[in-house]
């Protein structure tokens, strides 16, 4: 298992090899980052803003408006805060196709708690014209994610977590195209709907409901923006219920972003995330545990709602 | 182009502002008024800019942080044949690819502003790309004064020392009024040059109001030293029109009709007689 942060660096460090105007951004955060063999080798090639978000998200909007590929990288929790206007504004409004790296976010700080959380940047985020999000759900996603991000002219916000996390794709054989998602386990009982880290626990959660004889269609939702409104109108016409499941606020996220695509022609709709409250203390996982957001927790959610 | 051109294209540039600013019916007046002469000498005489190769990647850069004076940056960039009459009239109406801040969306706008504190760190970006890339362009960034309450400056002023931006230029427009009043009773900026200086700027004093000094202390930059240049423009909020001189209520305004006939005529008479002088 590797750390979808660690994927990413090491394919960003592959490329920039071969590209000089690949330029790694960060604050104070390259340790966190992984980008520590990235400034050692290419020197050039790396700013280091110290922890100075606002700056940073600016300079990297001044980068890439003079043709650099930028990647600004460092916990997801300050780049979406404290440089929202910036991110706003330098990047999306003036259309600087700079890339966001949010590391550890939503609550893989765990118990550093809410100052360290990272649970309302796909509401604020989706809001944005121009913006393009994506929370890749796991190191080959990543590494695919990179390659593509290059040369894409857009900014675009990656989050990604922490610690290592299983495998959702075993092999390279799939595509992690902009904009679609993808069907990891076929079934017309209900659909099961994840994004980043939570689609490995959709999966988990699918695998054990069939082994109970319900045929969960479990979809990869991880490109919030663009997202695949044709995969989740099949999967609202095929299976007839929906469960959402994101490591976010209940409110304005994933679960939004499905019930919002329904709106006209409503199917009943379960989102699970995080309530309106400050999260528990804890480790990644015992939270995930405590919200129902691992497969123990999506398993008994969707029989519940099947009932 | 010597300076008794460049000060008749700032006159007329200061009475088509007030033009657009009423057709418009809204404008930030006096701020752009005191930026003006600034803008004049930049597009006219500094800045190498050619409007017919907008995204030459050789061009200099200029940004303005200060993006409510907007119209002021507008009426230069018409002047200057990168703003086309026919789009600048239509300021402020409906459905107008313009507003009352720049945005990319019109031509010679590198970067949508409005959001006070964000060009500097921008003009950061961009003239760390020019040393990486080995290109010899200049970026500048125009900032207000009142705008130096935003803390995000000062990461930006950091970042311009530790990269020893010599390539990058800082101007504040030191008029002393902001919409509340006056700079200094509203949150106190000064020791400008003490602060800047502090932060490793090479810092310089420029009187704003004259296009003659301007022109000298842009030309006396020296871009290899390695260490970024503030220039402190002390101007005149409301310059070139009697009533609105340093009246914070001009910050943003509308002249009326009788007011407007007013301002033309000091405008027209000395543009009259600059036309005669040349």
């Amino acid at each position: 298992m590797i750390a979808c942060r660690k994927s990413f660096t090491d394919t960003l460090l592959e490329l920039a090899r071969k590209d000089k105007d690949i330029i790694a951004v960060t604050t104070d955060a390259r340790g966190s980052v992984t980008l520590t063999d990235f400034a050692k080798e290419l020197p050039a090639q790396f700013v280091e803003c110290g922890i100075a978000e606002q700056d940073a998200v600016g300079i990297s909007a001044g980068l890439a408006h003079s043709g650099k590929k930028v990647f600004c990288c460092g916990p997801a929790c300050f780049y979406v805060a404290r440089s929202l206007e910036q991110v706003k504004v330098d990047l999306a409004y003036s259309k600087n196709p700079a890339k966001i790296l949010g590391v550890s976010g939503g609550v893989a700080y765990g118990p550093l708690g809410a100052t360290h959380h990272s649970l309302h940047d796909i509401a604020v985020l989706r809001c944005f014209p121009g913006m393009n999000i994506v929370l890749p759900p796991d190191a080959r996603a990543t590494a695919k994610l990179v390659k593509f991000l290059v040369d894409f002219p857009q900014p675009v916000y990656v989050r990604v977590g922490r610690a290592a996390v299983p495998d959702v794709y075993e092999n390279d054989d799939f595509d992690f195209e902009i904009g679609k998602a993808n069907t990891l386990l076929e079934g017309n009982d209900i659909t099961i709907i994840g994004a980043g880290e939570t689609v490995y626990h959709a999966f988990r959660a699918g695998m054990r409901l069939r082994d109970r004889g319900i045929n969960a269609r479990v979809l990869d939702l991880s490109w919030i923006k663009p997202f695949d409104k044709d995969a989740v109108l099949k999967a609202a016409r095929e299976t007839g219920r929906i469960v959402t499941v994101e490591e976010h606020s209940r409110f304005g996220g994933l679960g939004a972003l499905v019930t919002e695509t329904l709106s006209e022609n409503p199917v009943p709709v379960k989102i699970l995330g995080i309530p309106d409250e400050n999260v528990v203390h804890g480790s990644s996982p015992e939270i995930f545990h405590h919200y129902g957001l691992d497969a123990e927790g999506i398993e008994n959610a969707v029989l519940g709602f099947m009932k | 182009m010597n300076t008794s051109e460049l000060k008749l294209i700032a006159e007329r540039n200061r009475k088509r502002l007030l033009e657009v600013i009423c057709s418009a019916n809204a404008g930030h007046t006096g701020g752009d008024l005191s930026c003006l002469n600034v803008l004049t000498a930049l597009y006219f005489h500094t800045l190498d800019i050619d409007g017919e190769k907008l995204d030459d990647p050789d061009r200099d850069r200029f940004i303005l942080s200060k993006g409510h004076c907007a119209e002021a940056l507008f009426v230069t960039l018409e002047a200057k044949g990168i703003l086309k009459k026919e789009t600048l009239d239509t300021l402020g109406h409906f459905g107008s690819p313009l507003g009352g801040h720049p945005t990319v969306n019109v031509p010679g706008i590198e970067v949508s502003s409005g959001a006070l504190g964000h060009g500097l760190s921008i003009g950061v970006g961009m003239a760390l790309a020019a040393r990486m890339d080995g290109r010899q362009y200049r970026t500048f960034v125009l900032m207000g004064d009142g705008e130096q309450g935003e803390g995000s400056i000062y990461e930006a002023a950091m970042a311009g020392n530790q990269f020893k931006l010599g390539n990058l230029v800082a101007i504040i427009d030191r008029n002393h009024l902001q919409i509340s009043g006056d700079t200094e009773d509203v949150m106190a900026i000064e020791d400008i040059r003490e602060k800047w200086s502090a932060f490793g700027w090479e810092v310089t004093d420029m009187d704003g109001d004259d296009i003659d000094d301007i022109v000298e202390k842009l030309d006396s930059l020296s871009f290899g030293t390695g260490k970024p240049h503030l220039l402190i423009s002390h101007t005149t909020k409301g310059k070139g029109v009697s009533y609105m001189e340093n009246v914070a209520k001009w910050h943003h305004g509308v002249p009326c009709a009788e007011q407007y006939a007013e301002a033309m005529k000091e405008i027209e008479s000395r543009i009259m007689i600059m036309e005669e002088a040349l």
